[in-house]
Parts: C-alpha cells; sequence; structure tokens
C-alpha cells in the first residue's frame, strides 16, 4: 500500500486532490482494456479503481451493470484481470486498487487472491459486499501479502462504523456520497458537506468520496472537501460509446484530463 | 426458544448466514434486528399477529389426511394445507409478520421481490391491510408466466416493476429490490419472501413461519399420539421447508426430506437443485450453498415453477445438509408435472407447481418409510396459478376437447 500512500501524501502536500478513476477490466475487450487503463494513467487519475466483473453486481447502476456484462462476455476472469494489471505496470506507476463483491474473490480462494493481486502489482482491494464485520479473514490475507484493504463509509453510517471503517482501512476511506447505486447524477447530494464533515469528526484517514460524480464542474466542488474524488460511470459509459476501437482510450484519456483539471489547486 | 436453534449474535448457522452487504444498509439491518427482537418480546404485538393469523389468514390451517394419494404412492401421507391460507400460500405469513414490524418502525413503504407472484401478493395483500405503499420487483419472464399474480397484485394496490436484467427471473428481481433498499433505506422496508438475504432475515423469516410445523406437530401428536417418521417440503430458497421443519428439529426420529427442483434434469445444467450440486458461495448478502460457475459468477437456474426457480438457497438449510440433520434429494419438471396431477386426482387438491415437487418425491421415499410411520408433507401453495404452464407443458391445450384420462 506504500505507493497508494505516498501518491496520497504527495498530493496532499501540494494542496492538490485526487482523482481516482474506475475503470472495468476486461471492458470492451482484456486486450483494450489495459490500453484503456494506461491511457486513463497518462492522462492524469492518480489512482485507478479496476473492477473485475461479477454476476450480480447489487451496488451498481446500470452503466456499470451493462459494463462487468460486457467484460464478463469478452471472458474476463479472476486471472484475466490480474494479468491486465500486471500489462498496466508495464508502463504505468499509479496505484491500483481492485474493486469487486466477495463471491469471485471467495471462489478464487482469499489467501490466494490477495497474494496474486499483490504480485501482479495491485496496491489495494475493494469488495463492496463485504463490510469490517465479516472481514476478518480477508483482512489477515491481505495483510499477509501486503495488499490494502479500504472499506466503504455511507451517509447512513453511525459514528461507531466511521471509526471502525477508519481504523481498518488501509490508504483511503470510500466514502460513498449518497444512498443509492453508483451511476451518474445530475446532482450533486446536498447534504454532502455535512456528511463529510461526520466523517472527518471520527477519522483522519484521507477520505475518497464516489457515487454520482461525472463532470468536472461536481469534481471540483468535491475536491473542496475530500482527499479524493472517484468518477466510474461516467468514464464507464466513455468507454460504452467508444466499442472495440482505440478510440476508447483517447475519449476516456479526453474526459480524465478535462476532471484532473478540477482536482488541481487552482 | 433452545439456543442450539438460533444463529450466532453475527447471524450465523455454522459457517453459513452472516451478513454481506454494501455498507448502506448495515445500520437498517441493525435497526431491523432492534424492532424485531423488541416485537418477538412484546405481548401486544404478539396478540395482534395471532389475532391476524386467526381471523385473516385462517390459521391454523387443517392437516389432512391423504388416504387416497397415500394409497397410489405406498405410504400413509398428511399434508398440512399451507394452500388453504389467505392469498393460497404460505408465503402470506412471513409478509404480514415483516409487515407489521415494517409499521412498528414508522417505514411508509414497502418493497418485495417475487418469482412465482405468490409472496408479492402476500406483500401487496399485507401492505393493503396495514396500510403500507408497495413496490414489487418481478422479472420479466416470471410476469410472462404467473401473469395472474401480477393482476392480483395490481388490484391490491401494488406496482409492479418489471425487471429486465439477467435471467429476467427471481435472481435478479431480488437485485433490483436491493437496490431499491439501498437507494431508498431510510423509508423503506424490504419484506425478504425466503429464508435468504443478509442476517437478521433468515431468521426473521424462519420466525414467521415455523408455524406451520409448531402446528403440524401439535395436529399429528394429537391424531396420532405420535410423531411422523418423515417431514417433507419442497426448497427453492427454502422458507416454507425451513417453516415445517424447525419444530422437529430436536426430534432425532424424525427424517426431514427437502426437495429441490432439478429442472430439465442436473446433469444438463438447467435446474435449481443448489444443495445436491452446488458449493458454498455468497450472494444476495449470505454465505450458503450457491450455484455457480469455476470463477464464482453466479449461474442461471431453471425450473418449470417461478417460486424454485432460484440459485441459492437460504443458510440455515446449508447448516442442516452439513450437519446432516436435513436431507435434500431433487425432482425434475417431468417428475413435478405427474405429481400435480396425482394430487389433483386422487385428492381433488391442485397444488402449486412448486409444492408438486415435494408430491413427486413420495413415491421414491415410500420404501423408506418405516411399517406403521407416516409422512407429513407441507402442502405450500395452491395451483391456481400454474393453470396455464402446466396446461402447455401437458399438452392439454383445447378447453372444449374434454381433458384427458
Amino acid at each position: 500500500m506504500t505507493r497508494l500512500m505516498r501518491s496520497l501524501e504527495v498530493l496532499r502536500s501540494k494542496g492538490d486532490r485526487a482523482l481516482i478513476c474506475y475503470l472495468m477490466a476486461g471492458d470492451p475487450t482484456p486486450a483494450r482494456a489495459a490500453e484503456i487503463v494506461v491511457a486513463v494513467a497518462e492522462a492524469g487519475a492518480d489512482v485507478i479503481e479496476l473492477g473485475i466483473p461479477f454476476s450480480d453486481p447489487l451496488a451498481d447502476g446500470p452503466s456499470i451493470q451493462a459494463a462487468g456484462q460486457r467484460a464478463l462476455n469478452a471472458g474476463t476472469t479472476v486471472p484475466v484481470c490480474l494479468d491486465i494489471v500486471r500489462q498496466v505496470r508495464r508502463t504505468a506507476d499509479t496505484p491500483i486498487v481492485l474493486m469487486t463483491y466477495l463471491n469471485p474473490i471467495l471462489s478464487y480462494g482469499l489467501q490466494r487472491f490477495a497474494a496474486d493481486a499483490a504480485d501482479a502489482g495491485a496496491d489495494g482491494a475493494i469488495l463492496v459486499d463485504l463490510t469490517p464485520d465479516e472481514a476478518e479473514e480477508w483482512q489477515e490475507a491481505a495483510a499477509a501479502a501486503g495488499l490494502g484493504t479500504v472499506f466503504l463509509l455511507a451517509p447512513t453510517s453511525t459514528p461507531e462504523r466511521i471509526r471502525l471503517v477508519g481504523r481498518l482501512c488501509t490508504g483511503f476511506v470510500y466514502c460513498v456520497a449518497r444512498t443509492g447505486v453508483t451511476g451518474a447524477r445530475v446532482d450533486l447530494p446536498p447534504d454532502l458537506p455535512e456528511l463529510l464533515a461526520r466523517v472527518r469528526a471520527e477519522t483522519d484517514r484521507p477520505v475518497g468520496v464516489g457515487f454520482g460524480i461525472s463532470t468536472p464542474e461536481q469534481v471540483r466542488t468535491v475536491a473542496e472537501l475530500a482527499d479524493g474524488v472517484i468518477v466510474g460511470s461516467a468514464l464507464v459509459n466513455v468507454v460504452a460509446e467508444a466499442g472495440d476501437s482505440p478510440d476508447a482510450a483517447s475519449a476516456a484519456a479526453e474526459l480524465v484530463r478535462s476532471l484532473k483539471a478540477g482536482t488541481r489547486r487552482a | 426458544m433452545p439456543d442450539a436453534l438460533m444463529p450466532d449474535a453475527r447471524g450465523h448457522f455454522g459457517a453459513f448466514g452472516g451478513r454481506y452487504v454494501p455498507e448502506t444498509l448495515v445500520p437498517a439491518l441493525d435497526e431491523l434486528l432492534a424492532t424485531y427482537l423488541a416485537c418477538r418480546e412484546d405481548a401486544a404485538f404478539l396478540a395482534r399477529l395471532a389475532d391476524i393469523q386467526r381471523d385473516y389468514v385462517g390459521r391454523p390451517t387443517p392437516l389432512y389426511h391423504a388416504r387416497r394419494l397415500g394409497d397410489k404412492v405406498g405410504c400413509d401421507v398428511y399434508l398440512k394445507r399451507e394452500d388453504l391460507c389467505h392469498t393460497g400460500a404460505h408465503k402470506i405469513n412471513n409478509a404480514l409478520g415483516q409487515a407489521l414490524v415494517a409499521k412498528r418502525m414508522g417505514k411508509p413503504r414497502v418493497i418485495a421481490e417475487t418469482g412465482a407472484g405468490q409472496h408479492g401478493v402476500a406483500t401487496a395483500t399485507a401492505c393493503a391491510l396495514l396500510d403500507l405503499r408497495c413496490d414489487v420487483y418481478m422479472g420479466e419472464e416470471d410476469i410472462r408466466r404467473q401473469a395472474l399474480n401480477v393482476h392480483r397484485m395490481h388490484l391490491l394496490g401494488a406496482r409492479v416493476l418489471p425487471v429486465t436484467s439477467g435471467t429476467r427471473t427471481l435472481k435478479d428481481a431480488t437485485n433490483e429490490a436491493m437496490r431499491d433498499w439501498v437507494a431508498n433505506v431510510r423509508d423503506t422496508h424490504y419484506i425478504v419472501g425466503s429464508v435468504v438475504g443478509p442476517h437478521p432475515f433468515p431468521m426473521i423469516v424462519r420466525d414467521f413461519q415455523s408455524i406451520i410445523g409448531r402446528e403440524a406437530r401439535a395436529q399429528f401428536s394429537e391424531a396420532m399420539g405420535r410423531l411422523p417418521s418423515v417431514v417433507t417440503a419442497c426448497v427453492g430458497g427454502g422458507s416454507n421447508a425451513m417453516g415445517m421443519f424447525h419444530a422437529f428439529v430436536p426430534d432425532a426420529g424424525v427424517r426431514l426430506v427437502g426437495v429441490e427442483a432439478a429442472g430439465r434434469g442436473v446433469e444438463t445444467g438447467e435446474h435449481c437443485a443448489t444443495l445436491s450440486v452446488g458449493r458454498p458461495g455468497v450472494l444476495h448478502g449470505s454465505r450458503s450453498y450457491l450455484l455457480q460457475d469455476g470463477d464464482g459468477q453466479v449461474l442461471p437456474s431453471h425450473s418449470i415453477s417461478a417460486g424454485l426457480d432460484y440459485p441459492g438457497v437460504g443458510p440455515e438449510h446449508s447448516h442442516m445438509k452439513e450437519t446432516g440433520r436435513a436431507e435434500y434429494v431433487s425432482v425434475t419438471d417431468d417428475e413435478a408435472l405427474v405429481g400435480f396431477q396425482m394430487l389433483s386426482r386422487t385428492e381433488g387438491i391442485i397444488p402449486a407447481l412448486e409444492s408438486s415437487h415435494a408430491i413427486a418425491n413420495l413415491a421414491a421415499l415410500a420404501p423408506t418409510v418405516p411399517s406403521g410411520g407416516s409422512v407429513l408433507l407441507c402442502l405450500s401453495g395452491r395451483g391456481d396459478k400454474d393453470m396455464e404452464t402446466a396446461v402447455s407443458a401437458l399438452g392439454l391445450g383445447n378447453a372444449l376437447n374434454g381433458g384427458q384420462r
């Protein structure tokens, strides 16, 4: 996790915020996905969240559901995702956090996954349906492999749970901006400043905010409040529009450049 | 309630169960657990529930000695008549209980998932009775094959929201209901329809359904002065089976047999025999047996009965399989259709296709029943809703052709 922590520290010292970019591994194809990740890293993403597709993504809205289905149709498995990480590592040093649901990882084996992910060059992992309550075995496996663990906080989280999640996250705390699934929205939730204040009161970890952030203006607003701004569905939609063509990488990179401007100190 | 029958504090039944959900839902599950535990100790709540069960649902449901069916299959058979519950299936036991809990939590809106539509109808009914808003998620494929129940839900004032993702059946309806709950958790209660989902749902649904087995055990003992040799029920998610089995778990001499749907045959891959051929995994909030491929992706399931068409199963069933307390077998679509016709013709009772799976297994069970012993079967629902599916599968076709012998 040192690469992820170092990266966030450097940004913090400059007064910048991290732009955290979510992409679905294997969408539209495994080969194309590696190109897209590299292009997004070169365009200024500070952290890459790389989704491993799951058949039943119950925290995701239509954009990421469809991306996962495209990836699965293209034959994307856990080993394929780890191979994408390896390919990206040949050219890019940007921290990579893998994001998925528990079952594919359980099926692969928790210890084996933690070891293989770290070996491939991933820095951490987020398992959306694994809260700290059930995470003991996973944390031991991740710690043994030197893989970071990130857990989610939500607007419904109590102060006790914010402290619990803060204590168990390595790297950053992933704060879900709204009650709901992933997906681009027109407006930011009005109670976001209050949510961030509640989180800050209980933990001094860097806080990344995601779910429903898609435009440079939204990124700029959230960057005033958080240490990192997470953009997912908007990027995934750009990839979907381009289809299986080299345009996907350049279109994603262009969006990332416009988003990144919002996280730099003016 | 004996401790051996309770999950641990975090909802584990042995290696199964627990709570695997997005963080957003954790406080709602804590609130539900606290409210439910308070309800369970509250005399006024229990009295209200008992009144509704008696005067509205029609409990206790009869225990019926099915002599002609018994002669046909070769063993003594008793049916617990959950098909005679208001709305036509056992689902109402849980829906009313949870709707009362939702009312107590002050949540004005209820959502539910449904496969066959029985849980959707039961939830819509409970919401009409208790003045709650109701939205039911149902797969497009199930809307097609269970149109009658869709009309019933509409008439009861519920909205039916079609689900077009995945296989368009119960699994996908459950995904959509979960997504809705994550978004609207502050004013919405999700009435999970089976003994599945994150803790405390498997425990709550089981407790509200366990009235089936408590009544049946008392009725059987009173009539016969002994207990049945075998207690059996169909298993999809497993709520009627768990409700029936639970009172008999401490009775070591009573065999518990769950009957899963083998669809077109377990060897074809088109089935939902989760406990028979699945392996443990995590879906919809708990750890349990699951139909999944080698990469941990959930497999599409198939059954002629929409209510069993689900790739998961309740965690307590997984635990009972693991400990050997219950046995699980499976019967195919075709066998279930034979059971469907057999009960109709021997007893004048048209069963739901779900319950027909348990009927169909009686012939295989009969030789294993000791002489003088009896089988107690949970007839979980009635078959009106399945007329179209059954008529088309059996090739009965034209209503004017006089039927077949």
